[in-house]
């Protein structure tokens, strides 16, 4: 499997990344010369194996429903580039 | 159990022939907890904007989830009372894609693996009951919240909502009718409300539904469905299927064809639309979140969900009717709603007649809640202030319009039955000698009325009644008024 | 005293409870270290306050009574934990200005153990990178230079390149590391230091920013064996915020430390012989060979059959993961934001990405937004993580007959700067011995092992079984012993 220009624009857009004409060319060979690396991985029979889930065996532990956290406003928008009246802001969305 | 697909005669007409419309629901339903899904910050409704929020939920860099055990408790109860299969063996991936009321850039959910499996709801229409087949229930976190009229030029972004835990139950496309889709949504929201896992409230979001709309000819294989997102009413619920359905078939009778896309509901308008915001979000790489471990239930926790749940509503009222001789119209009525049957059952629990208890509540507890516009919950009479009522009537103190009466004044002045009772002096009365002194006199003047009885005109026993009730002010007891009037009638 | 800035952990810890100089001064000498070192570019901020606090409390305590295991130790903090009200980057733009509200969980450990910090430590820009070339802050130059006068820069190795070049140069007697594929070991290696990558979820991930949740790990980089034991024993630990982590105890690495490893078996796997291995590599790992032996351990030939996958299989669950986690950086809620005029909300997303992330970022989220992309999940991501299962099952394989396994830590010493980084397949080859371990989750240290033809460093590493740092710290003290590596950089900066 390649990737062509049309790809990588929508792989881009995707991953939510703006990019050049150049860019978008320079990107086609570096990632196939990278996937077709990544490739050889197809030789290897794996029908038999499960894919891994857990690293280290280790189990979830679920915490107790208790609010523990919150009212922490000015610290949740002291890094906002853009916040008013208590609300993060972005450019008007339209739904 | 088998999923029985009962043909539902609801049609589209169209210019071609009749379509059948295919309906699907994804039900979002926030869970019941203190605590966020994988933080510790409050869900309480109504909260100053992103005071609710904590690192995790603002998605600072570095934070990480840990799931909050009441939500998967709450998660599999569901799935129990639809007689589910709960996975023993379950997990968590992140469902990727950008949006400003997405702080991590994902949602945490369960595609792969979800924790319930296949369960089923049985609904009844007009066209009779149908078992409406469930695929699933995951659990997942809620977004934030957008707010686009504060601004001339942006949108405003609270996350108290950030988090919050969701249960997603994924419906077959089993129904086939407005009616079928409203009749599911209630029956969920009954049975999510019956065992505390949501409360079910639609208004405030806590309870909304993704509706997937597809239509065909009759027998023929599923058309191409749209997804109209976040429809928070069951009267919405059935009206989108009204709307995206005759508009698919306006569509492909105009030789359109229908795309696979997500829409939204303007109520105002009464339309569907396309939702630009969502265009490119098909692609949603999902993968298992790295950083959680899959999520394993012992038989113990499963156990103690199972025994951690009430009688639900459909066991209930077999039990009303099969042992209270209540009629399976009222058992109907006092179920559907949890409110009721605990308000019901706190009354029963006073030691009140069944039959007698259902009568009284369906008729005139009812009928004033509906005149004073109140709910159960906010009843102005509670269960041990009508058990006295009851009682009342019970050992014959007083009688059915004496009763009504007294309940009037109860609501009106909050004041108990028996001071009611007792200061107005209500108190029926069961004097054989002053009733039987009222029968003479009536009979007195009315010989000839007492003539034509006697000679076969049972009707005017009736008349007899009346008459001495009145003389009595109503005061009398009924039963012993009839038992005296035979006897003087016979006797005279 | 002739320099305190020669000395590591043990003897600055000792010295200030002996009272042979006070924490201030040790605190002081490296402040003055830091600041005149500039040219290595190893700090993106200096934090004097910080560590001249812990000094003081130090200095405080030892009258007091109370000294904790590092009171008086200064370090060096790699910039990816985040410390409260300290500035943190990633060392990449998109995260300028971001002071977190927080501390991570391994950098409060290692305050509340008395350590102070000299500053945030330079490296790959969110920690994707083997050569620290990806900073958006400029290159770390390595303190060490090819004999025979050629200047040329050289790497110090990545991602921790910051963490590795503050040491060897004696910035600071100590450091934070993180390791996702080799990220410890290998600018251990390049530097002529220590470093140790613990078991997966010995240290918590809580504050660290992610790179690949599955393979984060973080671990001590220091000038000895015992220094990182030390370090290690602080930073490691049950934490409840990391659902990763592991609820055991931290063992006493530093007082169980033992050079004698008569009864171990040390495991040479065959395929780590990769084709085209530098005679002076060979040479190194032989060398090891003999002192592992003369330690007392019995010597073995074992297989690790799928080695040559682990690569390919790192280059898809890294970015894949890596596309996720860095989907939060997005010009919202911190750091850098990029609005176009007239850009709507996903233009904003889109510039922002564009302007903040470098392009090995950017080269790494693309791949990892493709490889799990509706059509290519089953035969990328789910390939990846069955190989990922059979390079577990190898190493469990090979525990049946050895205890601890021995491996160059690099395929080569330091490279200029520049040399690999126009082609990013030859840069990630840099990984091929420190990335099976990383995908098993064990622990794996590097240990220097003596300089090449070039007077540049070179490292062998210890891998162990799970939770047996133990084992990787006594068999790489009994390399350390044998090695004697004293060699240092000289000072031209
Ligand atoms: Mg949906
Ligand atoms: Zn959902």
């Amino acid at each position: 499997m390649s990737v062509n220009s049309a790809t990588v624009r929508k792989i881009a857009s995707l991953a939510r990344i703006a990019v050049t004409d150049d860019q978008v060319a320079a990107m086609v060979p570096e990632l196939n010369n990278i996937l077709g690396w990544i490739e050889q991985l197809g030789e290897v029979d794996t029908s038999a194996v499960e894919p891994m889930t857990v690293v280290i065996p280790n189990k979830l532990r679920l915490r107790d429903d208790i609010v523990t956290d919150g009212n922490i406003r000015d610290a949740i928008l002291a890094n906002a580039p853009a916040s008013e009246c208590g609300f993060f802001a972005v450019p008007k969305v339209i739904e | 159990m088998t999923t029985e697909t009962k043909p539902s005669s609801y049609r589209i007409k169209g210019a071609t022939g009749d379509w059948e419309v295919v309906i699907g629901l994804e039900v979002h339903a926030q869970i019941t907890s203190n605590a966020k899904l994988f933080s510790g910050a409050s869900t309480a409704f109504g909260a100053e904007p992103n005071s609710q929020v904590s690192f995790v939920d603002v998605a600072m860099p570095g934070m990480l989830p840990v799931p909050n055990i009441e939500c998967v408790k709450q998660a599999v109860r569901t799935g129990l009372a639809i007689n589910a299969e709960i996975h023993r063996w379950s997990r968590f991936d992140r469902k990727n894609y950008f949006y400003a009321d997405l702080p991590q850039g994902y949602q945490i959910s369960q595609l792969y693996h979800p924790i319930v499996g296949e369960g089923s709801v049985t609904v009844t229409t007009d066209e009779g009951a149908k078992t409406i087949g469930v695929e699933r229930i995951h659990i997942e976190q809620d977004a934030g919240k957008l707010m686009h009229d504060q601004h001339p030029t942006m949108s405003y972004v609270d996350l108290n909502r950030s988090g919050v835990a969701l249960m997603e139950i994924v419906s077959k496309p089993e129904m086939r009718s407005p009616q079928e889709a409203g009749e599911y949504v209630r029956k969920l929201r009954q049975l999510v409300r019956y065992i505390g896992s949501c409360d079910g409230n639609m208004e405030q979001g806590s309870m909304r539904a993704d509706v997937n709309v597809s239509v065909r000819k009759p027998g023929e294989k599923f058309g191409t469905r749209t997804e109209t997102k976040n429809v928070n009413s069951v009267r919405f619920i059935q009206q989108v299927v009204e709307i995206e359905a005759r508009r698919q078939v306006d569509v492909i009778e105009a030789g359109g064809t229908i795309v696979q896309e997500t829409r939204l509901f303007d109520p105002e308008k009464g339309v569907t639309r396309s939702m630009r915001s969502k265009e490119d979000a098909h692609d949603y790489r999902y993968f298992p979140d790295p950083d959680l471990l899959p999520l394993i239930l012992t038989e113990d926790f499963i156990s103690e969900c199972k025994a951690s749940l009430p009688e639900l509503p459909d066991a209930k009222r077999a039990r009303f009717t099969e042992t209270m001789a209540i009629t399976p119209y009222n058992a109907e009525v006092l179920t559907a709603d949890v409110e009721t049957a605990h308000w019901f059952e706190a009354l029963l629990a006073q030691g009140i007649d069944g039959k007698a208890a259902a009568n009284w509540v369906t008729g005139e507890l009812f009928g004033a809640l509906n005149r004073l516009g109140r709910d159960i919950s906010d009843s102005p009479v509670s269960p041990a202030q009508a058990a006295e009522l009851l009682n009342l009537v019970g050992n014959g103190t007083l009688s059915g319009s004496m009763a009504k009466a007294v309940f009037e004044k109860m609501l009106e002045a909050g004041e108990s039955a028996g001071t009611i009772v007792e200061r107005e002096g209500l108190r029926q009365t069961s004097d054989t000698g002053a009733i039987d002194a009222a029968i003479a006199a009536i009979l007195a003047v009315n010989t000839d009325k007492v003539a034509e009885f006697r000679a076969g005109k049972e009707a005017l026993f009736g008349f007899f009644v009346g008459q001495t009730m009145k003389a009595m002010a109503g005061r009398a007891n009924p039963k012993i008024i009839n038992e005296r009037l035979r006897e003087l009638l016979a006797a005279a | 005293m002739s320099d305190i800035t020669n000395l590591g952990i043990a003897a600055i810890r000792d010295g200030v409870r002996d009272g042979a100089f006070s924490a201030r001064e040790v605190a002081s000498a490296f402040i003055e270290k830091v600041a005149a070192a500039k040219a290595l570019n190893a700090f993106v901020i200096e934090t004097p306050d910080h560590v001249l606090a812990a000094a003081d409390a130090a200095d405080a305590a030892r009258v007091a009574g109370g000294l904790k295991p590092m009171s008086g130790v200064p370090i060096g903090m790699k910039d990816l934990f985040c410390t409260k009200g300290v500035a943190t980057t990633a060392a990449s733009h998109i995260l300028e200005g971001f002071i977190p509200p927080y501390e991570s969980t391994v950098s409060a450990k290692l305050w509340d153990a008395g350590a102070g910090m000299l500053g945030k430590l330079n490296m790959d820009q969110f920690a994707m990178g083997s050569s620290n070339e990806t900073s958006a802050f400029g290159n770390v130059i390595s303190p060490w230079r090819r004999a025979g006068g050629c200047n040329a820069a050289l790497a110090p190795g990545g991602s921790s390149g910051g963490s590795s070049a503050a040491i060897s140069a004696r910035l600071c007697p100590a450091a934070t590391g993180t390791d996702t594929g080799g990220s410890i070991r290998q600018p251990a290696a390049f530097t002529g230091i220590c470093g140790i990558k613990p078991t997966y979820g010995r240290c918590s991930r809580w504050g660290v920013v992610a790179f690949a949740s599955s393979l984060d790990q973080a671990g001590a980089m220091a000038r000895d064996v015992r220094d990182c034991a030390i370090m290690l024993e602080t930073m490691a630990g049950f934490d409840v915020k990391d659902s990763t982590s592991l609820d055991l105890s931290v063992p006493k690495w530093e007082a169980a430390l033992s050079s004698d490893l008569r009864g171990k078996r040390v495991g040479i796997p065959r395929e780590y012989r990769v084709d085209n291995m530098s005679a002076e590599i060979d040479a190194l790992w032989q060398r090891g060979i003999a002192w592992v032996n003369d330690a007392g351990a019995e010597v073995v030939e074992v297989s690790l059959p799928h080695t040559k996958y682990a690569l390919p299989a790192y280059y898809i669950i890294a970015p894949a993961e890596a596309s996720s986690n860095l989907a939060r950086y997005d010009g919202v809620r911190y750091g850098l934001r990029e609005l176009p005029v007239g850009a709507g909300l996903q233009d904003m997303y889109a510039a922002t990405r564009a302007a903040g992330f470098g392009p090995e970022v950017k080269r790494r989220i693309m791949i990892g937004a493709y490889v799990l992309s509706a059509g290519f999940y089953e035969a990328y991501f789910t390939q990846a993580s069955k190989v990922r299962s059979l390079i577990a099952r190898d190493f469990d394989d090979a525990w049946k007959s050895c205890d601890l396994l021995l491996t160059p830590t690099a395929p080569s010493a330091a490279f200029a700067l520049g040399e690999k980084s126009a082609d990013p397949l030859a840069m990630y080859l840099n990984d091929v011995f420190t990335v099976p371990s990383s995908l098993a989750g064990l622990p794996a240290m590097s240990v220097p092992g003596g300089l090449d033809g070039q007077g540049l460093p070179l490292g062998l590493q210890i891998i162990g079984k799970a939770f047996d740092e133990q084992g990787v710290l006594n068999a790489c003290l009994a390399i350390e012993e044998r090695a004697a590596f004293t060699a240092r950089p000289q000072a031209w900066w």
